[in-house]
């Protein structure tokens, strides 16, 4: 915590950032919290409880927009903002990465191949509840699944909090607010909000990093990140781990597979 | 004989009432535990109702206010259009039993809204059949503020009926001409008046946060103030706050068109949301987080007490449970108040 | 009272349609029903609520005046997508009808002053509306003048009504183009609304000056009234804000604690100085 916080404080005072985004104490659990002075780096702190995905505000122009930006960054925070550079949304040039390295000191990333690396050299942390819900959910019988699905999404009162949340959700004029035509009803319906994550779900598609936030951040508590997961699995399964910067939903390739066409 | 319109009713006894309730053709919507969230939800047998929680995911509002609902149909044949006039007549009577004095209250904002000059159809249809058996709040946590908007635990505004947890038994309180009907047609269940049932000292204690009356007076020179800015720097703009919330009104109309007939719908909205205000021309009125996060508060703590006289907010905690990052209200009302 | 519907249209057959301009209409509208027709009345200034069944209601003022009976009129410009599927509508399809809402011009108290219109683009329908009721009742008023501008001629709404204004002896009409928009037979003034007004200098005593544009105009037109003598309280405009309801109830319209629908469309700029800049 400290080391954090005294790294913080050097770098405002070299002047070699306008603003950090990392975590401070919340009401229940730490909460993003943005520094944009060096006494405020005390409030900053960052544990295994800090699992919000901030590389979501990095996008977001309005907080960020010609600002030398810090950040401290989950496993999870950390492959949403190499996808975001694999994506050309980040220049890496106003941004100080910051990551907990295995021993749990402050690790400064100087480069995407760094945290690249990183991310290849450390195993993902466990997620047991979910992998349990996961299990369940395979397990199932088609028509158990459906019913599972269709229990779950009737609840969807389609406040976009799943959207939000996700670093990776980050256009200007998202599918939903497209109203020529309206693709997707915009009232909340069973249907349409399986419309809705389902949509979500394939513009993730090779480009989430499984971070979990759409589920927690949803108010009703559907476990919308589940359906991500089982995407990620899938396009590994089938197209494998990307080593350059395509994505399977916007790359085409002659040998691609098709026999999911019948 | 009611004396002084108090009852009182055991665990068994509400059981039964609630069953004849249902039984006597009325609609029953009442907690109902999933996993670690409550959830409000239409029952036909009182054994899945649950009182643990200290609040469900969702506030009643959506049997007054559903969250799609269809305003009038049309059809179009040969350039004639007919349209279908909203009807109620389908609409049942309703019970909802189980909600908070916090939820209850909300129908007052709620209700000064839509009856804002002009009368609200679909709302008041829904409204006028309505009966709210309240149950007063034994506990709390750090997200409850009711006692700083002029409600509180054991608070009867909005109610028809408020239960009171006893040691043993709960106190009736009969607090309408329809709660009063709702305890006569199934008197049986009841006991005889309780004599010296201390109804505050069962009640949570919900410390005092902040002033509405000094919040609303400071909101008032405040709208160019940098505190939003400051505020709202980690809101992320969904509607999860306002879709929980009892009190938030702000819908949106859409057509559910199939091929030469449909629905015009009124469905709920958020002013979160940055489309909320977008112009065709693209110009926003509200075209950042800090100024939707600003409108957000004023209309609750400013603008709602001016032009309706009723603060838009019961201090449910809800949206702040809700958010994703935990934009707690209070903090943020204490912070300015 | 609550028996009353308000999200539920009126039924209207689109009389006839004018071309006004590229991508600009006016609909005359007539009531389905002899009942609603009867029951129906206005002022100049408010708006409505116009369906198309199966797309949507989009919000715009009336602009026919209440003096001319048994029909309203709406003038709009292809925009989004209720706009563009009114558009495809014909003469003799039928559509929705919601309104009248918000408040109004207060033309009694205008009674004995001169008048000063001023308009941009597509804001001339909502004045339309006060200008046709305050030529239907001439004798209340004193000198009327109209200054009109648009980007181009072809820019230029309501021609033919141009025309017969321009005619007439008991008004001065000044229209103009931005530079540029003019076309060789074009006798009208070349300049921004803001630098012809100056030219024009009309006097401020006893005058009301009525100005609807886009917000660049109205921007740079306050300050030469301001130069010309006129106070906040001798000037008017109508504010539009998305809507949905039109009754103050779907949250979206208000500028501070005041909404566009219920306690507008019209302000005058004593009113609008006390809003905050949210418009």
């Amino acid at each position: 915590m400290r080391e954090l916080q005294d790294t913080v404080k050097a770098l405002f005072d070299k002047g070699e950032i306008d603003l950090f985004i990392g975590y401070e104490k919340g009401t229940r659990t730490p909460r993003p919290f943005f520094v944009h002075k060096a006494e405020d780096a005390e409030n900053l702190i960052f544990d295994a409880a800090c699992s919000g995905n901030l590389a979501v505000y990095l996008t977001r122009k309005d907080l960020t927009g010609g600002k030398k930006t810090g950040i401290s960054a989950s496993y999870y925070a950390l492959k949403s903002i190499a996808q975001l550079f694999d994506e050309n949304q980040l220049k890496a040039e106003n941004l100080r990465i910051f990551g907990v390295s295995e021993e749990g000191s402050v690790q400064f990333f100087d480069s995407v191949a760094a945290i690249k690396q990183h991310l290849s050299a450390t195993p993902p942390p466990a997620k047991p509840d979910e992998d349990e819900l996961v299990g369940k959910i395979n397990a199932m019988t088609a028509s158990e699944r459906w019913k599972f699905w269709s229990d779950e999404l009737s609840k969807c009162f389609k406040c976009y909090a799943c959207r939000a949340a996700c670093p990776m959700c980050y256009c200007t004029k998202c599918i939903v607010e497209v109203n020529r035509p309206q693709w997707i009803q915009p009232w909340a319906s069973t249907l349409s909000n399986m419309e809705w994550q389902i949509n979500r779900v394939m513009h993730l598609a090779g480009r989430c990093s499984d971070c979990g936030s759409c589920g927690t951040a949803c108010p009703l508590g559907i476990p919308v990140h589940l359906l991500t997961h089982k995407m990620s699995e899938t396009v590994k399964e089938h197209f494998g781990v990307s080593e350059t910067k395509e994505n399977v939903l916007s790359t085409f390739k002659p040998d691609d597979k098709e026999n999911f066409i019948h | 004989m009611i004396h002084n319109n108090c009852l009182q009713i055991t665990d068994k006894g509400l059981k039964d009432w609630l069953a004849k309730i249902i039984a006597g053709g009325k609609q029953l919507y009442a907690p109902v535990r999933e996993g670690d969230k409550t959830a409000f939800k239409w029952l036909d047998s009182v054994a899945e109702i649950s009182m643990e929680h200290i609040q469900t995911t969702q506030s009643a509002k959506a049997v007054a206010f559903p969250r799609a609902e269809k305003l009038f149909s049309y059809q179009k044949e040969k350039g004639a259009v007919t349209l279908q006039d909203y009807n109620p007549d389908n609409l049942s009577e309703t019970v909802i039993f189980g909600l908070h004095p916090c939820d209850a209250a909300g129908f007052r904002p709620l209700g000064s809204i839509f009856n804002w000059d002009t009368p609200d159809k679909p709302y008041n249809e829904r409204r006028k059949r309505m009966t709210l058996i309240t149950v007063s709040c034994t506990k709390s946590d750090e997200f409850c503020f009711c006692t700083s908007v002029n409600g509180g635990p054991g608070n009867t505004e909005g109610s028809d009926i408020l239960l009171t947890p006893l040691k043993k038994d709960y106190l009736v309180e009969i607090i309408t001409e329809k709660g009063q009907k709702l305890v006569e047609a199934y008197q049986s269940c009841f006991d005889t008046p309780p004599e010296n049932s201390d109804k505050e000292a069962c009640l949570a204690k919900v410390p005092v946060r902040f002033s509405p009356e000094e919040v609303s007076r400071k909101l008032s020179g405040m709208f160019e103030s940098k505190v939003w800015e400051t505020q709202s720097e980690r809101c992320l703009g969904c509607g999860a706050c306002a879709f929980v919330c009892p009190a938030c009104a702000c819908f949106d109309i859409q057509e559910n068109s199939k091929g030469n007939s449909g629905d015009r719908l009124r469905c709920w909205d958020s002013c979160g949301f940055s489309l909320f205000t977008l112009h065709t021309s693209g110009h926003n009125p509200r075209s950042t987080q800090s100024q939707r996060w600003r409108q957000r508060l004023m209309h609750k703590f400013s603008y709602m007490p001016d032009r309706l006289s009723v603060i838009g907010c019961t201090g449910c905690g809800r949206c702040s449970r809700a958010c994703p990052v935990d934009m707690n209200i209070a903090e943020h009302l204490a912070d300015i108040g | 009272m609550t028996d009353y519907n308000i999200y539920l249209p009126y039924l209207v057959a689109i009389e006839k349609i004018t071309e006004e301009a590229p991508g600009v209409k006016t609909f005359r509208l007539k009531f389905k029903n002899d009942e609603d027709a009867r029951r129906f009345s206005f002022k100049a200034g408010q708006f409505a609520e116009y369906s198309v069944f199966g797309e949507g209601e989009c919000t715009f003022c009336i602009a026919s005046s209440p003096t001319r009976d048994g029909y309203v009129e709406c003038t709009f410009r292809e925009a989004g997508k209720v706009t563009s599927a009114l558009a495809k509508l014909e003469e003799g399809e039928t559509m929705g009808f919601r309104g009248p809402f918000g408040n109004t011009f207060p033309l009694d108290a205008w009674k004995g002053k001169n008048l000063l219109f001023i308009a941009g683009g597509i804001a001339l329908p909502p004045m339309r509306c006060v200008i046709w009721n305050v030529l239907d009742t001439r004798e209340n008023f004193k000198d009327v003048s109209i200054l009109y501008g648009a980007k181009s001629v072809a820019d230029l709404v309501y021609k033919d009504e141009l025309k017969a204004w321009d005619e007439r002896p008991d008004v001065k009409l000044v229209t103009t183009v931005d530079p540029g928009g003019e076309t060789p037979d074009w006798k009208g003034a070349i300049g921004f609304v803001p630098s012809v007004l100056e030219k024009m200098n009309p006097s401020a005593e006893n005058t009301i000056a009525i100005v609807c544009g886009p917000p660049v105009m109205i921007k740079f037109t306050f300050p030469v009234l301001d130069k010309l003598g006129f106070k906040p309280e001798q000037i008017y405009t109508t504010l539009e804000n998305r809507m949905k309801c039109g009754v103050g109830k779907c949250g979206r319209c208000n500028v501070g604690k005041m909404y566009v629908c219920k306690d507008g469309p019209v302000f005058s700029r004593v009113a609008l100085e006390a809003l905050p800049a949210e418009y």
